[in-house]
């Protein structure tokens, strides 16, 4: 899909994106200051990093610090409204903003918890745990957008592998563990690649639209492994599997405070780093790397260097569905222990937004879907600790939604624009 | 690469096409059913069935008497709703997967609007319009504000609906599930769905007990009233020229981004008012989780029926006749109810990859396609 | 030069059909070494397209290639590299997200185990930039860079995969009259480390200054091959063009009347934000044709875009009639009866997949003759198109064949049709006779002289200086997107206006 050639005669708008944004965190600044904070307990909370009384940790008082980042927004807002004379400023006290606006989340779940004082090391492993599958899907997709092919099948390529993974396993050993449990992480992700490689004979060689082709993935793939599961998984009884297991880094889960909660962890989830950053290394530093990227942008130019694009984006594609085919088998294979239909449950759609939100770029993409599992962790710790806001629970629904949300306001242009690969959605066609 | 222009002096008369292609429309897709339906009938064989005893279960579940089939058009209407919706939005350029936002925007509209109080009282002739009205602007606001996003900034439809789908489906969850404070949940069952819409409020059914219901004459209608906006109103032509190449249609002195907000709106509404029909019509009440997925079906129909409006039925008909047929395949032929699920994304991929089905049957491309 | 001297590449009986137009018919051509050899030829005359053959994107129907005596054949790009043929394309091939070193090195990369070593290559980069002439910063992006420091970045591509053959494409197309110079410089310096150049060009002053051969393509033939010193512009142009006089036509003297078109002080900026409209000014009269002649990438496009209602105006006013339609959109424009034909008849003019009916109202379904109630009246619309195809004699199977079935010269008749068919006070006129045939040419310059004898007001935009001086009856050149001259058409000397449009400056 070619973006609708609009710009050209677009108008500034009367009220400029960061002005925008400035009311809005006016508003969240003089209802933080003048509404949230007097309804807050002015008892000390603590934030610790570790266990027990004497753990180190910052001690504060809730509605004090609530006012506080109250009249910083405020004082935001107002300096929106001098964008002309000191851009940069402004546009980092924006930025700032959104930083302030989530801290406060985290100060209003603690503050209005019943405990007087949380250890927030478990959060945010948690986090980078619950993070893990939406950067691995972001990761493939990253590599099939970069190459120049939309990529709205991951969620599809992941609920393959962690489908037909986890038959493959049921079927090789019933899922008792041992050296099948690693076939079958072979086998999911080469369900990824398969389904990554219908995508790409669709939209690459026949040139369907990709996302078409990407829905096709996702229909195809919802398909299979439910029926798989009623035809193979059912009649095998196979629900309770044993799943991959932690191990621990030795030296680095020695380290005191986190160490051993961050660094004994199951092996897909370690894996999920060395990927980001093989993929980084990939991408920016080899021959392959370069080339994905010139096909992605100017698939003519790479041809008219002598690159085949049809190959590249080929190989990109897949590589994707192969990484997607192993974020599926932390589902099936290292978390839970068994198969549901849509166990993926949208998280190929959270990578998604990751992917857009990190700008197609390996390190952004990591961060944003860290941040992504920090609103899940967050969500479930609200719902543990029971917070409450002027009487009623806080829904979990809304922090759910924060990925989403956060990515619509990035689309909308406020904080900076996410501009997608060049080529991205257009099918190549070789001239003859 | 620069085509060079033609300098051929006189017109290039168009070639007259051969029947074969004249019938491509209608034997595309038909074939890609086919096609769909052996690749499906290879997974049957490999759980050790027979495909056609499952398949002449399939039909017989899906048409085989009056109930059944009445039952497999109440099922089919929503896809006419959301399908329309993708149609029209294609036929604009722009790719609407938001269908599944829309529709439950609009549902959530109706069940909010038609279970309130102060409206109990109204005589149905009155209160079923605004019921469905509600719907339509529900979804209509939920496909405008993609469509100002892609018009303002140029954010991608395609992204930012899928965006929004998942921020609707976990607002309805909220509005439905919440206890503290009750917004619209049913606190008499123990399920979470909204309150019951009072008979006022209902779309009669057509035949008692198979959720077929008045709604189906609307959709019907609304299909008519899509094609006929297309091809003979302005309006149409705007969302047809933006859709065939928006610098040209920006010449024409269309305004591109308003096109491209009130097709998105259209779209929505479409979607919204199919959303209503099922709270108003279907069921009467709304659970959060009855339109998983029509979204994607949506956008294999609009494709299978290749956004042709009044097309768009048979092909809903189609999907509802799979759905309502696969519980009498299970039961007769010990197939999964999910192998629909794999002739639908078969479907999908025969017609998506057309070229796969004229290759595979011989069929050739008509010239103006070739050269667009 | 020695002639003894086998040719580095030779090009036997090519032919290359794309559906319905034969782009190479038979095409013969040699390269000796050292040498610069010009491809002139009309826009669409095949020379991009053969150049595409010997570069491996096309394939030719039949035909063979020869490097240095071997028959060679080339199926795709990498080949033609291999084979050490490099090419600057029209349009540039760089990714924008890219660095100058990685665009340079895109496709013949040194690694180490599939990891780039960028070390070495920014070493050769930086000495072929110094050995040249054209300097560069490897870092810098590629998007950030003015077009001719970008066509400097795929020179430099060429040099560092050691091409012997290069081809330019048009490569003076986008330049300024300063970087052209620099660029022929460039091209001796090339030809003196012993490369051999193809140089594909339509302009005739480069031509003479720079080849050292001359070979002449029209309609996809050739026409023939001649020396610098064998030859003057006139018969160039008539070879090129294939008649004698091409643009002169037919008209009576203009009895011009109110000002229609008023600009002053217009600004207005391409797609990348370039202002390439600055501070131009010119008036336009009814019944006077008024050219404006330039180079082109002098801010024509923009200035007729802008005066259109298609492109923001950042500055100055336009007025019709006295009225006051800076920043109006095209639809409020179009109906104060201001036509406009479009310099892209693709891209703006039709729409390829809609019928010629409607491409015949494209502008105009809104009228109330034409829509009652947001209805279109169907009828209406069908009886007009059948009328202008018959007054305009356009060639088409039937009103509802798709516009893109037409051949451009009856898509262009088309255009015109729709644009003269109503009541004009102003008429904006692109390119109007770009890639069409003689008869299409001499039935469109009759109708504007027709139009401009009624009274209307036309602006005429050409790349072609014969085309304005066959038509204008007032000249303004366009320099660097400023009308620096006015003259009458009558007073006005050729030599003089390209002058003007080289420096925009008649003394230089």
């Amino acid at each position: 899909m070619t973006s609708v050639g609009v710009a050209a005669g677009r108008r500034t708008p009367k009220l400029s994106r960061s002005r925008t944004l400035g009311l809005f965190y006016g508003f969240l600044g003089i209802m933080l200051a003048f509404r949230v904070a007097p309804a807050l307990s002015d008892m000390p909370r603590k934030f610790s990093f570790g266990r027990g009384p004497d753990a180190l940790g910052w001690t504060f008082n809730p509605q004090a610090v609530t006012v506080v980042i109250g009249l910083t927004l405020i004082v935001f807002a107002v300096l929106s409204f001098f964008e002309g004379r000191a851009r940069r400023l402004v546009q980092g006290a924006l930025i700032m903003g959104s930083v302030l606006g989530a801290v406060m989340i985290l100060v209003a779940s603690i503050a209005l918890s019943q405990s007087s004082s949380t250890n927030v090391v478990p959060l945010l492993v948690q986090s980078l745990k619950l993070g893990s599958p939406i950067a691995l899907g972001a990761l493939a997709g990253m590599w099939s957008e970069r190459s120049g092919v939309v990529n709205i099948g991951i969620e599809g390529m992941m609920l393959a592998g962690a489908g037909i993974g986890f038959v493959g396993y049921a079927l090789l050993n019933g899922g008792r563990g041992g050296a099948s449990l690693y076939v079958a992480v072979v086998i999911a992700i080469l369900a990824g690649g398969l389904f990554a490689a219908l995508h790409a004979v669709l939209s690459v060689s026949f040139r369907t639209d990709q996302v078409v082709s990407g829905v096709a993935v996702n229909l195809g793939a919802i398909g299979l492994t439910s029926f798989l599961r009623t035809q193979v998984l059912v009649p095998l009884n196979a629900d309770s599997a044993t799943t991959l297991s932690e191990f621990s880094i030795p030296l680095l889960s020695a380290i005191p405070i986190f160490g051993d909660e961050l660094f004994v962890a199951k092996p897909i989830f370690f894996l999920t780093f060395v990927l980001f950053g093989a993929s980084a290394f990939v991408l920016h530093r080899t021959r392959w790397g370069l080339r994905v990227r010139s096909v992605g942008e100017n698939p003519y130019a790479a041809e008219s260097l002598g690159i085949n694009v049809i190959k590249i984006r080929y190989q990109a594609v897949i590589l994707g569905g192969l990484i997607a085919g192993l974020a599926g088998a932390q589902f099936s294979l290292e978390t839970v222990g068994s198969f549901d239909d849509q166990m993926t449950n949208g998280t190929g759609f959270i990578a998604l937004a990751a992917l857009v939100f990190g700008k197609w770029r390996p390190g952004s993409v990591l961060a944003a879907a860290m941040f992504f599992g920090f609103a899940r962790a967050l969500g479930v710790r609200i719902q543990l600790l029971g917070v409450e806001i002027g009487g009623f629970g806080l829904p979990s629904q809304f922090l759910q939604a924060v990925p989403y949300v956060v990515t619509l306001v990035v689309l909308a242009g406020a904080v900076g624009r996410a501009i997608p690969p060049g080529a991205v959605g257009r099918p190549y066609k070789r001239p003859q | 690469m620069n085509q060079p222009s033609p300098t051929s002096p006189s017109g290039t008369p168009a070639r007259p096409r051969s029947f074969y292609q004249q019938l491509a429309p209608i034997s595309v897709p038909l074939l890609a059913i086919l096609a769909a339906l052996v690749v499906a009938g290879i997974a049957v064989v490999a759980a050790g069935a027979n495909p056609l005893e499952a398949y002449w279960a399939l039909i017989d579940g899906a048409v085989g008497t009056p109930t059944r089939v009445a039952r497999t058009i109440g099922r089919s209407t929503p896809f006419i709703g959301t399908a329309l919706a993708m149609a029209f939005a294609y036929k604009a350029g722009l790719f609407n997967i938001g269908a599944e936002g829309q529709i439950l925007a609009g549902a959530v509209a109706a069940a909010w609007v038609g279970t309130w109080s102060s409206l109990a009282g109204w005589p149905a002739p009155l209160l079923i319009p605004v019921v469905l009205l509600a719907g339509a602007v529900g979804g209509l606001l939920w496909g405008a504000i993609p469509g100002a996003m892609k018009a303002r900034t140029g954010a991608h439809e395609v992204i930012t609906t899928i965006m929004m789908n998942f921020i609707m489906f976990l607002t309805v969850a909220w509005l439905v599930n919440s206890l503290d404070p009750i917004i619209l949940r049913d606190t008499e069952v123990s399920v979470a769905r909204t309150r019951p819409l009072p008979s006022g409020a209902r779309l009669p059914e057509l035949f008692e007990g198979t959720k077929l219901h008045f709604g189906i004459f609307i959709l019907v209608g609304l299909a008519a009233l899509v094609a006929w906006v297309l091809k003979r109103t302005n309006f149409g032509f705007e969302v047809r020229a933006v859709g065939a190449n928006p610098e040209a249609a920006r010449y024409a002195g269309i305004g591109v981004n308003r096109t491209i907000v009130l097709t998105m709106a259209a779209s929505g509404a479409m979607a919204g008012l199919a959303g209503a029909g099922q709270v108003s019509g279907a069921d009467g009440f709304l659970s959060p989780g009855v339109f998983v997925g029509v979204g994607f079906d949506a956008i294999a129909i609009a494709l299978l029926a290749r956004a042709n409006a009044y097309a768009i039925i048979p092909a809903s008909l189609l999907w509802g006749a799979l759905l309502s047929g696969a519980p009498l395949m299970q039961q007769r032929a010990g197939m999964s109810t999910d192998l629909v699920r794999i002739i639908e994304a078969a479907i999908l991929v025969f017609i998506a990859g057309d070229v796969m089905i004229r290759y595979l049957f011989r069929i050739r491309s008509s010239p103006e396609t070739a050269t667009a | 030069m020695e002639l003894s001297e086998p040719p580095v590449l030779e090009i036997r009986g090519v032919t290359k059909t794309f559906p319905g137009v034969v782009a190479n018919d038979d095409i013969s051509f040699t390269l000796r070494p050292g040498e610069i050899h010009c491809l002139l030829g009309e826009n669409g005359a095949g020379k991009s397209t053969l150049m595409n053959i010997v570069f491996g994107l096309y394939q030719a129907d039949s035909g063979e290639i020869l490097r240095d005596g071997q028959p060679v054949s080339f199926g795709s790009p990498a080949d033609a590299i291999a084979a050490r043929i490099g090419m600057v394309h029209q349009h540039f091939q760089l990714v924008p997200t890219l660095s100058v070193l990685e665009n340079v090195v895109l496709g013949a990369e040194t690694v180490r185990r599939g990891v780039l070593q960028l070390g070495s290559a920014r070493e050769t980069l930086v000495s072929l930039s110094d050995r040249y002439g054209l300097p560069i910063d490897p870092d810098a992006l590629v998007g950030d860079l003015s077009v001719g420091v970008r066509q400097r970045v795929e020179l430099l591509r060429t040099l560092y995969r050691d091409a012997q053959i290069l081809i330019f494409d048009e490569p003076t197309a986008v330049l300024t009259p300063g970087e052209v110079e620099d660029f022929l410089a460039t091209t001796r310096a090339f030809v003196d480390s012993g490369k051999s150049i193809i140089f594909i060009t339509h302009k005739l002053g480069e031509v003479l200054a720079v080849a050292d051969r001359i070979t002449v393509i029209r309609g996809g033939r050739t026409v023939g091959t001649t020396t610098p010193d064998e030859t003057s512009e006139a018969e160039l142009a008539s070879m090129m063009v294939g008649r004698e006089v091409s643009f002169t036509v037919d008209k009576g003297v203009a009895d011009p009347g109110e000002v229609v078109l008023q600009v002053s002080s217009l600004a207005v900026s391409d797609d990348r934000g370039v202002e390439t409209v600055r501070n131009c000014s010119l008036e336009v009269r009814a019944g006077e044709i008024y050219g404006v002649a330039g180079v082109e990438g002098n801010g024509q496009r923009e200035l007729v875009e802008a005066l259109a209602g298609m492109r923001t105006v950042l500055g100055g006013s336009v007025r019709i009639d006295g009225q006051d339609v800076t920043g109006r959109s095209p639809r409020q424009i179009t109906d104060l009866g201001v036509g406009h034909i479009p310099e892209d008849r693709t891209r703006h003019g039709l729409i390829a997949g809609f019928s010629l009916a409607d491409n015949l109202v494209l502008n105009q379904y809104h009228r109330p003759e034409l829509s009652r109630f947001g209805v279109r009246r169907r009828q209406v619309i069908v009886d007009r198109a059948a009328e202008l195809v018959d007054q305009y004699d356009i060639r088409t199977s039937g009103i509802a064949a798709p516009a893109g079935q037409l051949s451009g010269g009856n898509q262009q008749k088309a255009v015109v049709a729709r644009e003269l068919s109503r009541p004009l006070k102003l008429l904006l006129v692109a390119q109007p006779t770009r890639g069409l045939d003689v008869g299409s040419i001499e039935f469109i310059h009759s109708r504007l002289i027709d139009l401009r004898d009624q009274g209307v007001a036309i602006l005429l935009v050409s790349a072609e200086l014969d085309e304005i001086l066959g038509l204008a009856d007032t000249i303004g050149v366009l320099y660097r997107g400023q009308i620096v001259a006015t003259m009458a058409a009558a007073d006005a000397a050729r030599s003089e206006i390209g002058l003007l449009m080289a420096s925009g400056n008649a003394a230089a």
